[in-house]
């Protein structure tokens, strides 16, 4: 039991960095970033090259990862939404384009990653026993990392000058242009944000579990289940879908077979959505 | 085939001259398109035969998802029915050893009432909400069928459809469907009812308020949608002659709503001119090999960025130019 929640808690902080980008995204831009497990992968990736191929340090590779996937988000946003929210006729468009672009990163990463699946060593070896549960030191250090990282974005988006023109933008895009804020910068800045915690638990779960090109869409439909569960836009509800999806998880792999734990959580999550269709935290719309 | 025209001809709405014109000027080069030009072109390479069977049946599928699209939600749950639907097929004929003709219409009837079953709740989620949770359907009903005992590995050996055994008997029997899908949703959609699915996608509150039973029409597009997928589904799985829980994932119901958004959401071929287009070009990039995705993905976004109402779009604004250089 205790190994559960332990594994619980493992899956929750790393998906909490999932969700808490992807909410980022939705709040500032209401757009459904699709693409974002495709730079989960990215963020994957990039750590493999630099600690595997390239034989640098992990942290470096980290910070490669933030860095390259918070600039791919920030290069979609100012020349794909831009263009595309300015000129198209229906809300949908930019979902789609969302799509659209998931398509072509997974098809970039497919043509320079191939389909190999890729891991890297544990970053530090050893491991702890709590009561009789184990805990190797590399989720430790994972689960550290990414407590540190929701809490650093969690202060920046309340506390700082940036933080609260982003809020001010998800609450009214209109009245914030109205007082002065640089909306398409802060547009540009919160994409590319929410794109480097994708690359982030990219970058911090390929130690754990590894990598492929092919890996996008899980991962988005993971994304999408946290959202739902916690209501979209909403940050605590992305905290709270993903501490509910990484127990739910972490529960049913301990008593089932891998598929039938999913097959579970999509029909709760359809039953729990009859009753609250807007989530946990989410406003009810109409 | 003359007799689907002459018959839909007879019935089709008589608000004038004009949507019949219109009708006739879109299904007529469609007909031609399907049964002459493509056969004679292709006709004797059973590999683009098959490619273009293919791409017929995407289409059907595809103009279903069109239908929801018309309702205002963005549904990628098509993958699923056309599990579905193709599961049916498989398993009436394989172990049951029913005729595929009989099989068939029950593979739509079981997709559209297992459709209706979970729409009806469902279909009160807008937006991203229904787009998220028509994903997580797909995904859920290939891990429904994975657990689904001794169907979980496959339905394999499923017969070709009595009295169709050549890639040309098949690419027509394909396209006779996808021709009579067409006549179909474009009657239903010149009809009341696509009056009353276009006032849904702009206001539900609005269209609700003046009387119109916003939860049996939602239902109903998403029904007919369903059975769409669950034709296509059960044709395909005849076609291949086999069905596995992997045949249709997430990827692939993106690609329903992808074909729909590329050929523009305005228009009744959108969904068929977006299918062949997307199905052809991926097609023509095999040649270049390790790029082909690439290329592909770039040609897509290319598409969207430029023209964000679809292919067919593309009409209106060459025309618009025109005028406007006069």
């Amino acid at each position: 039991m205790t190994q559960i929640l332990v594994n619980g808690m493992l899956l929750s902080a790393n998906y909490a960095l999932i969700a808490l980008g992807i909410t980022l995204i939705f709040s500032i831009m209401n757009v459904l970033n699709f693409a974002h497990g495709q730079m989960f992968m990215i963020g994957g990736f990039v750590v493999y090259y630099a600690v595997v191929v390239w034989g640098l340090p992990f942290p470096l590779g980290l910070l490669g990862a933030a860095v390259i996937v918070g600039v791919i988000g920030m290069v979609v946003e100012s020349v794909f939404f831009r263009r595309v929210m300015k000129n198209s006729s229906r809300e949908e468009n930019t979902m789609l384009l969302a799509v659209g672009t998931a398509l072509l990163l997974e098809n970039v990463a497919l043509s320079l990653f191939g389909e190999k699946q890729r891991g890297i060593p544990p970053i530090i070896s050893g491991v702890y026993r709590l009561g009789d549960a184990f805990l190797p030191a590399n989720r430790l250090l994972v689960l550290g990392i990414s407590l540190a990282l929701i809490a650093a974005v969690l202060l920046f988006v309340n506390y700082s000058r940036t933080g609260r023109a982003m809020r001010a933008l998800a609450q009214d895009r209109t009245a914030t242009l109205l007082m002065g804020v640089d909306v398409p910068r802060i547009s540009t800045l919160g994409f590319g944000l929410g794109a480097a915690l994708a690359g982030i638990a990219g970058a911090l779960l390929i130690s754990i579990s590894g990598v492929n090109a092919g890996i996008g869409t899980a991962i988005s439909t993971k994304a999408f289940i946290m959202i739902m569960i916690g209501g979209a836009g909403v940050m605590s509800g992305a905290l709270l879908g993903a501490v509910t999806l990484g127990f739910a998880e972490a529960l049913g792999y301990a008593f089932f077979p891998g598929s039938v734990t999913y097959l579970i959580i999509f029909i709760g999550l359809i039953l729990f959505l009859l009753f609250r269709p807007q989530g946990i935290m989410g406003k009810p719309w109409g | 085939m003359a007799a689907v025209l002459d018959a839909t001809a007879d019935t089709a709405p008589n608000r004038g001259t004009t949507e019949m014109r219109r009708f006739l000027m879109t299904a007529v080069p469609l007909a031609i398109a399907l049964y002459g030009v493509i056969p004679l072109v292709v006709g004797g390479q059973p590999y683009w035969l098959n490619v273009l069977t293919n791409a017929c049946l995407l289409s059907f599928g595809s103009l279903g998802v069109w239908l929801t699209f018309s309702i205002g939600r963005v549904n990628i749950a098509q993958g699923a029915f056309a599990l579905i639907g193709g599961y049916t097929t498989g398993v009436l004929t394989t172990m049951l050893g029913l005729s595929f003709w009989i099989a068939l219409p029950l593979s739509g009837i079981v997709a559209a009432t297992i459709g209706i079953l979970i729409g009806w709740p469902l279909l009160r989620l807008r937006g991203i909400y229904f787009a998220m949770v028509t994903l997580s359907l797909t995904e859920a009903a290939r891990l429904a069928f994975v657990n689904a005992g001794s169907v979980g590995h496959g339905v394999l050996n499923i017969p070709n459809p009595p009295g169709i055994n050549s890639p040309l008997a098949f690419y027509l029997f394909a396209a006779t469907m996808l021709l009579a899908g067409f006549v179909a949703i474009w009657r239903l959609n010149v009809s009341r009812i696509g009056w009353v699915f276009r006032s849904m996608r702009q206001n539900e509150e609005l269209a609700s308020s003046i009387g119109i039973d916003i939860a049996r029409f939602r239902v109903l597009a998403f029904a007919i949608c369903c059975f769409m997928g669950g034709i296509a589904g059960g044709c395909f799985a005849s076609l291949q002659q086999n069905i596995y829980p992997q045949t249709y994932t997430v990827a692939d119901s993106i690609n329903f709503m992808l074909y729909c958004f590329l050929g523009g959401l305005e228009f009744v071929l959108g969904p068929i001119v977006g299918t062949f287009a997307l199905v052809i070009a991926f097609e023509l990039l095999r040649s270049i090999q390790e790029y082909q995705a690439l290329v592909y993905g770039i040609l897509m976004i290319v598409v969207m960025l430029f023209l964000p109402n679809g292919l067919l779009s593309l009409r209106g604004l060459i025309s618009r130019r025109a005028g406007g250089a006069k």
